[in-house]
């Protein structure tokens, strides 16, 4: 690592030290794309954008190493270059956010239902810790049980627990053909199909609906593909069009996300329409579900909670917290590996777990 | 706490015929499949439902008395190895499927089922459970999850932590703990994937939802020799270049062909120095575009010869030579040892060569299979167990495989876990401080050390123990172990 890597490491150990000495609360940030996302932001900003660089990628292991203020666009030209990508599709929101951000918010892409999500492709992390150790969980290897498995612990852990500083990821080749379909149908029978297609075997890379016309996604090798079209029907989009439905729906810049309040209903795959007024943007092949603005006296925890899932507020005020609340005991185990990995309660407190 | 009195309180909340106190029954439960560690447990409680674990649970929690969860005790690092003071909880009656959904994909099981029954029970579905250790007809998935239990199609289909949706189980004080489950993300932190393999150090299961699969319509086998391990090395690196995930990317060097052949009759190349086993599956059309690829690839990287399987029967055969290479080891000595370290795929020429060097070296061979599209490493150090020197040299050699594996990057144990056979080892892949963070999450789920004690975790005092033994000695008795 060089010198100036190194003086950014110590800066950030002299912080952590300092805040542990003062009882202080310290604000990680990267880029700051996902300043809305989790509970209350709290404390000093620490800026963990000058740990940056790719450490490590060699196309034929899949995997890439990158320091945590990298920023992701500068991640995916690299694997594009090499026609490999992260195929857990993180939102980037019309921004620019640092892997790191990625990793410790833990959110995936349309692709996620199919492929895995961002903690799937975990394959190792740094943590510094608030004794400011450097720690290193899991590797650059594809299988590795040695140990608890801390580094996928990270991954959606918000800060709380340490400073990510660094992350192997598996990377994917691209898939050699992609194709989209569009096709009319109301939303439980889109639902539906998409369940009755992934169990087919169709090859199906995404699914989503959105005001009256089912999205389908279908990736693998080109017979395949062809196959599996000629067998779902629907008009197929030319790839320019296709990706930027992807691409907003990923990023979370359809329409819909203009609204005040929105919500992100994430359920069982194949659950009935849920009792909400207004149409829902449906992700994942109906395991997310979306809606904006709902009336204020409609009980969206309970309809989420009935069906098997939960619902976090995703914009707009939330007086009963923005994640759906924990039950009693896993709500105490948080509490308790929050006191062992950060006993004064320096890292984003509060960002995960309201109390 | 005297052993009659854990028994008298477990009595209460099980019916008799769920407790083993005799010696003779407990006998059976003395190791798991790493057979060189035994112990005997003091108590086998074997409940037939999820409340009377809760209860076997808080009970002992109360009395202060280790729990040692197994599932069907196939695990090769002594997991499920029993605490002499404890009680072993059998899972194995906890083995109901108890519910399927074709559209969902998903299954809920107890954590007793043998891996296989899922995929059997899905099959009417054209659907099955991707993870297949080679146990796969026994294992069962609580073991699996505790295990975090790979096989050979991980590199595209993945480990069990991708497969399973949801845990359900109890902390050591009966408290429910609810992770994952059929919706995909949940608030809060991914405690499942910290359950996933914590070999029962956290929790015991008691219900598992695992994600099934389409099963592929068709699947075929390449099968290529090389002349020379580091050409094959290569070639496993030069079809993952070539934008190729294969469903299963094995080799076998030539003492593990050499030593199968006779037994299963394969049809292996035993000229080759080593030779891979590439697998397409898929539909049929798919399957025959990325044979012909991968046919490419492999004669650009030099395989000397190359056959494609022509039928089922033939896929089959080359399977069984691969999955019968333990049950070969077995024959061809008395005992044989097996290493599970992982390293990125383009050191294994140098590991394989490395390891031939330490036979001559420790005296003793050496056969080595590999999922060398993850990078697993498994090398079967064949020795003598009655022959205690045979035995320390065997534990000397697997000890460098596994240093070697974490210099080049790489880990102790890509899938069968640390338990107690791997504690060495991980005094040497971890600091202090990292240890310490395992400790730390242990005490959050089970503050008193009751769950699995002395697992996983090595203790400081071992560690630095172990460090001057490395330095003075270059020897590592285990005085504390039992052995044979």
């Amino acid at each position: 690592m060089s010198a100036s890597l190194d003086a950014v490491l110590g800066a950030l150990r002299e912080r952590i030290a300092a805040a542990q000495g003062a009882r202080r609360a310290l604000r990680l940030k990267g880029a700051g794309t996902k300043d809305f996302y989790g509970e209350t932001l709290a404390g000093e900003v620490l800026e963990l954008g000058a740990f940056s660089g790719i450490v490590d990628y060699e196309p034929s292991e899949l995997v890439i190493t990158a320091r945590c203020g990298t920023a992701l666009s500068e991640i995916e030209a690299a694997l594009s270059a090499r026609d490999q990508f992260l195929a857990f599709e993180p939102p980037a929101f019309g921004a620019d956010p640092t892997i790191g951000g990625v990793i410790a918010a833990g959110l995936s892409g349309p692709r996620r239902a199919y492929a895995g999500a961002a903690r799937d492709f975990v394959l190792g992390a740094k943590l510094l810790s608030a004794d400011g150790a450097l720690l290193r969980f899991g590797g650059r290897v594809m299988k590795n049980v040695a140990g608890f498995d801390v580094s996928r612990l990270l991954c959606g852990s918000l800060g709380t627990l340490g400073i990510i500083t660094e992350i192997s990821l598996k990377v994917l080749p691209r898939p050699r053909a992609e194709e989209t379909l569009r096709l009319e149908l109301p939303a439980a029978a889109a639902v539906e199909s998409f369940n009755r297609w992934s169990a087919a075997g169709l090859g199906v890379s995404g699914a989503a609906w959105w005001q009256g016309g089912a999205w389908v996604r279908l990736s693998g090798s080109p017979p395949a593909v062809r196959a599996a079209r000629e067998r779902i029907g629907g008009e197929r989009l030319e790839t320019a069009r296709a990706q930027a439905w992807w691409e907003s729906l990923r990023h979370a810049q359809l329409p819909l996300f203009a609204g005040r309040v929105i919500w992100r209903l994430s359920v069982p795959a194949t659950a009935s329409p849920l009792p909400l007024p207004g149409d829902p943007l449906i992700d994942w092949g109906g395991a997310l579900r979306w809606y904006a603005d709902p009336p204020g006296e409609v009980a969206i925890r309970e309809i989420a909670s009935a069906a098997a899932g939960t619902a976090l507020c995703w914009r707009g005020p939330a007086p009963q917290g923005r994640f759906h609340p924990l039950p009693p005991a896993l709500a105490r185990l948080h509490r308790r590996l929050k006191e062992r990995f950060d006993p004064h309660g320096i890292f984003n407190p509060g960002r995960l777990l309201t109390d | 706490m005297p052993k009659a009195d854990i028994a008298a309180a477990l009595r209460t909340v099980l019916p008799a015929d769920c407790l083993l106190w005799r010696e003779e029954d407990r006998r059976p439960y003395e190791c798991d499949a790493l057979t060189a560690f035994r112990r005997l447990p003091a108590l086998v409680a074997l409940p037939r439902t999820e409340e009377q674990v809760r209860q076997v649970l808080r009970t002992c929690s109360r009395l202060g008395t280790p729990v040692v969860a197994r599932g069907a005790g196939t695990g090769l690092s002594g997991g499920s190895t029993p605490d002499e003071e404890g009680v072993l909880l059998s899972c194995a009656r906890l083995n109901r499927i108890l519910t399927i959904d074709p559209l969902e994909r998903i299954a809920r099981v107890e954590p007793g089922v043998p891996n296989l029954k899922v995929s059997e029970a899905a099959a009417a579905h054209g659907l099955y459970y991707a993870p297949d250790p080679s146990s796969q007809v026994a294992c069962s998935i609580g073991g699996n999850v505790a295990e975090n239990s790979g096989g050979v199609h991980c590199l595209k289909y993945g480990l069990t932590v991708h497969n399973v949706l949801g845990v359900r189980g109890y902390t050591i004080d009966g408290e429910l703990l609810e992770l994952g489950g059929r919706a995909l993300d949940g608030p809060g932190l991914d405690l499942l994937a910290l359950a996933i393999g914590s070999e029962g150090l956290l929790m015991v299961t008691t219900e598992v939802t695992v994600k099934l699969l389409p099963r592929p319509p068709c699947a075929q086998l390449v099968m290529a020799s090389f002349a020379d391990v580091h050409s094959a090395g290569n070639a496993v690196a030069a079809v993952i270049a070539a934008g190729i995930i294969p469903a299963a990317l094995e080799m076998m060097d030539r003492k593990a062909t050499a030593a199968v052949e006779p037994f299963v009759h394969a049809g292996y190349d035993l000229d080759a120095a080593a030779i891979l086993l590439v697998e397409a599956d898929g539909t049929l059309e798919e399957v025959g575009d990325q044979i012909a690829e991968i046919e490419t690839v492999l004669r650009r990287a030099g395989a000397s010869t190359l056959k494609v399987s022509g039928s089922e029967a033939e896929r089959l055969r080359w399977w069984s030579g691969r999955k019968n290479a333990f049950p070969a080891a077995g024959r061809l000595s008395p005992d044989y040892y097996c290493m599970d370290g992982t390293i990125p795929r383009k050191h294994v020429g140098e590991v394989l060569d490395a390891i031939s060097r330490m036979e001559s070296r420790y005296g003793l061979r050496c056969m080595n299979v590999f999922h060398a599209g993850d990078g697993n490493l498994h090398p079967l150090i064949l020795f003598d167990a009655n022959d205690q020197d045979s035995w320390e040299r065997t534990e000397r050699f697997g000890t460098e495989i596994l240093e070697l594996c974490v210099e080049l990057g790489g880990t102790i144990t890509g899938e069968h876990g640390v338990g107690l056979e791997k504690l060495n080892p991980m005094c040497v892949q971890f600091s202090p401080a990292e240890r310490a963070a395992f400790a730390a999450v242990k005490e959050a789920f089970d503050p008193k050390g009751l769950l699995n004690p002395g697992k996983l975790i090595p203790t400081l005092a071992r560690c630095a123990e172990y460090g001057r033994m490395r330095v003075h000695h270059g020897a590592l008795p285990h005085a504390e172990l039992p052995r044979f």
